[in-house]
């Protein structure tokens, strides 16, 4: 699961920062207390982490507590992958 | 959120009419004499900020020295225009109307978006009408937008806007105000005049407006009023009462909007009221007392005012002039 973080941060820093400040992005730190997020960046790294995951993130699924640091990216994609098999 | 002490909100809010009318007054003509330009132009909306603006640059600078402009387009409301001429008449203002579909239609506005909404719901086409409506700031998740979709049967179909139909739709749409302000700039060049932008402090300070569109003015009058005290003004300076009672709307997606589903949330009188708690350093407890709601939602309520800054500060910015190398 530790490919999610870097994959995630990789994406973050390539599309967001242009590969500037990346070392900023320590696994806890929070996207919008840094200011590299804003909700048009949230729709975009949502479309890059259910096309990349294979998940569908719902409505209620758009909070900071799923989505606003690398930790908690890891956290939700895990959960959602592990409900998926479940349900399969 | 219907309980809020309304006693409250308008002591806060209170505004000494006459000395506003007379400051803004006094500071328009100021600023029009100081740009060497002979009057003003204003794009009226049939809405009461630009219904206010109208009424403040006439009492300025008189209105044979300004121009109202009707603007609109094939989706605007009939009422807009109607509301529009009505304040126009009651000022005494020259005029002129331009309908600005066909410009519109040349930009290719109306079908980039609805190529990016035939996307989503395949099924749409001519006859249906649309709009976007804000969600989850208020409910504790990131703010995002959900296409709203009408047939002309009634059927209805609202989904959540993905990042490249949502910029596409938006981007096609801001060409509606930024055809207006060219117009309303080929105006002002050709009369040598200004031309007044009509935000008010919410629309201002949320980002509620389009860069280089409604965004662009040479003076703002009333962008350090709150909605509330917009509304007062307007019935101070004596508006027809249809502008004076109206609920704020967008008039930009053609299915009806209010301003409060579409961007804002809450009811303007409501974010006024926030406004002013947060500009003034107050905890969310004290505004969860005014509005008689809990704190958490309050707290929720000052979130959403900080993301929509956050979101929107670029819109504010000035092009960036760069350093000289070395």
């Amino acid at each position: 699961m530790t490919d999610i973080k870097s994959n995630v941060r990789a994406y973050i820093s390539e599309n967001f920062l242009m590969g500037l400040k990346d070392s900023v992005i320590n696994d806890d730190t929070s996207f919008l207390d840094i200011g590299i997020i804003d909700s048009t960046g949230v729709i975009e790294l949502i479309t890059y982490l259910e096309e990349s995951y294979g998940i569908t993130v719902e409505d209620v699924e758009m909070t900071p507590e799923n989505l606003d640091s690398l930790s908690a990216i890891e956290s939700y994609i895990s959960r959602k992958t592990m409900a998926r098999a479940a349900a399969v | 959120m219907t309980n809020m002490r309304c006693s409250v909100s308008e002591t806060l809010l209170d505004l000494d009419c006459e000395a506003t009318v007379q400051a803004i007054s006094a500071q328009l003509k100021e600023t029009i004499v100081r740009f060497r330009r002979r009057g003003a132009v204003v794009a009226v909306s049939g809405g009461v900020d630009s219904a206010v603006c109208l009424a403040l640059a006439a009492h300025a600078i008189g209105p044979e020295r300004v121009l109202a402009l009707l603007l609109p387009e094939r989706e605007s409301s009939p009422d807009s225009e109607r509301l529009a001429r009505e304040v126009i008449a009651v000022l005494g203002v020259p005029y002129e109307r331009h309908d600005i579909t066909a410009a519109l239609e040349g930009l290719g506005c109306y079908r980039a978006r609805d190529e990016a909404i035939c996307h989503l719901i395949p099924e749409y086409t001519t006859g249906w009408r649309n709009n976007l409506v804000i969600t989850g700031g208020l409910s504790g998740q990131f703010n995002h937008f959900h296409l709203v979709a009408a047939g002309p049967d009634g059927r209805r179909v609202q989904c959540r806007l993905g990042l490249r139909e949502y910029l596409q739709i938006v981007a096609a749409t801001n060409f509606k105000q930024r055809t207006r302000k060219a117009m309303e700039y080929y105006h002002a060049d050709r009369l040598n005049y200004v031309v007044i932008g009509t935000p008010n402090r919410l629309e201002y300070d949320q980002g509620f407006f389009v860069k280089n569109g409604d965004g662009a003015a040479d003076i703002k009058p009333i962008a350090q009023l709150y909605k509330t005290q917009v509304y007062a003004l307007a019935r101070y300076m004596q508006l027809p009462d249809e502008i004076v009672a109206s609920t704020p709307t967008s008039d930009t997606y053609s299915l009806p909007q209010e301003q409060e589903s579409f961007y804002f949330a809450l009811p303007y009188q409501h974010l006024d009221v926030a406004l002013w708690h947060v500009e003034n350093g107050r905890a969310p407890g004290e505004l969860a007392d005014v509005l008689g709601i809990d704190e958490e939602a309050a707290v929720r309520i000052y979130a959403d005012i900080a993301a929509k800054r956050r979101t929107t500060r670029y819109l504010h910015e000035p092009p960036v002039l760069l350093a000289a190398g070395g």
